[in-house]
């Protein structure tokens, strides 16, 4: 058995970009290379594309991703353990097999399935946030269980080189491997516990590393353009050393480290995940050298029950209109082009929303005192039941142009269809994970 | 005297349906009590007041030193059906240190 197990995180979003990951998976010297790339959105949108094409579902960068990392995997022995299966696991797999042929590549993928329990969900059970019935909130079209480390063992029992899987509790995704490697027990709390503080410090890749974080003159970052992604050095005994490529950009220290282990944390004695109830308040993070910060002391309590299952629902159509007004009395007519909207469209919607950007548009009001802005631009957005109804505010914004203040414009109109999400909890003896291998 | 928040402390926000999570981590540790004294939860309840309509609950974390401020019905019904510009509420980190405080404890 390894004494240290190097893991990496080369994406900590579906968005996030490519270069990193290879720069990890090529110098980083890494055991295990994790990318993080499902958020609560992103799985029920991912189900979407898939009720439209059966063959899609998973994360749309999957085939540029793999290709890029594929061959270092390889050459470096590393091996890669992903979220980018979101609605269709079993699918991003073909995907990885076709790449791998064509790169003449003898590859394993171990697939984990079973966080798709929507054949199981009612829509009688009671909603988190709503404390009303699923089905309350509309017509239900996903249903995705967050799986535990637990699921992934047994896909790195196997000699699989891509661990591919769908809805699984971020953290869980680095759990998995330190268990693997140093046969810990999942009833060790203390010990998942400081296993969950460095999986949700590495989770957001590079906000650990200084992304999210500048603020020039109060909080600076070198060489952003160029910002590495983390890895973490974990001994057996749990002991965390954080750090990152040498020459990439960034700054991993105490204060980045910080506000990433606070990040998205509601009770931080109480972080729930599938593997642990873990405690982050008796946690040390101590800057042992020039991007390097080490972590210990995280702790738990045993397992929930229930595991956590988002649950997708049609919500409707959102329409949004934009004009631009700009010089002197830039805000008065952006409101008055604003009252007009209101009188026209306050009938018709139940949830209308005006904004003036450049003044009132991210906070609702701005706090503090500040001069008048150059330019303002109006935005309406409203929700409705139907496309043409959601279209409706694009087109009054639209009409500005020739019915509106002077000086209007820029306008532009869009209309998406939304997914919404509420959550419950299902008994884990109901959710049967599975693993199904592939090869190239 | 007033100061800002931003002057002596940093945060994160994050979200977690429609409850937005506010870090506040002062610069120096020495400030720990300072923020402690003055960054109540009613205070933040009271600066968010147009925007939060639900509890907001404070936790202490003196390891790090740092704040953490859960706050409910937060962001407009939640990242995929609010009609706001900042669907997460991301930016509203900048708007907990826009809050000025007596720096005298």
């Amino acid at each position: 058995m390894k004494e240290t197990i190097r893991i990496g995180c080369g994406a900590g979003f579906s968005g996030d970009r490519l270069e990193p990951a290879i720069i990890l998976a090529q110098q980083g010297q890494l055991d295990y290379l994790v990318l993080e790339c499902l958020a609560e959105r992103t799985i029920a949108l991912a189900q979407k594309r898939k009720r439209q094409n059966p063959a899609l579902g998973y994360d749309p960068l999957l085939e540029r991703r793999i290709e890029c990392l594929l061959p270092h995997l390889l050459a470096n022995n590393v091996r890669l353990i992903t979220n980018m299966g979101a609605a269709n696991p079993l699918a991003a797999a073909e995907v990885i097999v076709s790449i791998a042929k064509r790169l003449g590549l003898n590859i394993t993928i171990a697939v984990v399935t079973g966080d798709d329990i929507f054949g199981l969900l009612t829509g009688h059970e009671i909603s988190l946030e709503t404390s009303k019935p699923l089905r309350e909130a509309g017509p239900l079209i996903s249903a995705n269980a967050y799986l535990g480390a637990d699921a992934i063992l047994p896909a790195l029992a196997t000699s699989a080189s891509i661990i591919i899987t769908g809805r699984v509790a971020d953290p869980s995704l680095f759990v998995a491997p330190l268990v693997h490697e140093f046969g810990w027990s999942l009833d060790e709390a203390d010990r998942i516990g400081q296993a969950t503080v460095i999986g949700h410090l590495l989770e957001c890749a590079g906000q650990l590393t200084g992304g999210y974080f500048a603020d020039p003159g109060k909080k600076d970052i070198p060489d952003m353009a160029h910002l590495g992604h983390p890895f973490a050095d974990v001994s057996t005994d749990g002991t965390a050393i954080f750090g990152k490529v040498a020459g990439t950009g960034g700054t991993l220290n105490v204060a980045t480290a910080k506000e990433q282990l606070l990040y998205e944390v509601m009770d931080p004695s109480r972080y729930m995940t599938p593997d642990v109830v873990a405690d982050f308040t008796k946690v040390s993070l101590e800057e042992i050298g020039p991007n390097q910060v080490k972590a210990t002391g995280g702790q738990g309590q045993s397992r929930p029950n229930t595991l956590k299952v988002s649950v997708g629902y049609n919500a409707g159509f959102v329409g949004e209109g934009e004009i631009s007004y700009a010089g002197s009395n830039a805000l008065g007519r952006a409101k008055l082009a604003g009252s007009i909207i209101q009188e026209r469209l306050q009938n018709q919607f139940t949830d209308l929303r005006i904004d003036f950007m450049g003044s009132t548009s991210v906070h609702r009001t701005s706090f503090g005192e500040h001069p008048d802005q150059y330019e303002i631009r109006l935005r309406v957005a409203g929700k409705a039941a139907t496309f043409e109804q959601a279209s409706l505010v694009g087109e009054e914004v639209e009409a500005l142009y020739t019915n509106g203040p002077a000086g209007g414009g820029g306008a532009r109109k869009y209309v998406h269809e939304v997914v919404g999400i509420v959550s419950t909890f299902l008994g884990r003896d109901r959710i049967n994970p599975q693993v199904t291998l592939f090869q190239s | 005297m007033t100061i800002k928040l931003y002057d002596i402390a940093h945060s994160r926000a994050g979200d977690k349906g429609n409850t937005l999570t506010l870090s506040l981590i002062p610069y120096k540790p020495e400030d720990y009590p300072l923020i402690c004294e003055k960054v109540t939860a009613s205070a933040v309840s009271y600066h968010f007041r147009d925007l939060v309509l639900g509890e907001i609950t404070r936790y202490e974390l003196p390891n790090l030193p740092a704040l953490q401020f859960v706050c409910q019905q937060a962001l407009s019904g939640g990242v995929t059906t609010s009609l706001t510009i900042d669907t997460h509420g991301k930016s509203l980190s900048y708007a907990l240190l826009e809050m000025s405080i007596d720096n005298e404890l």
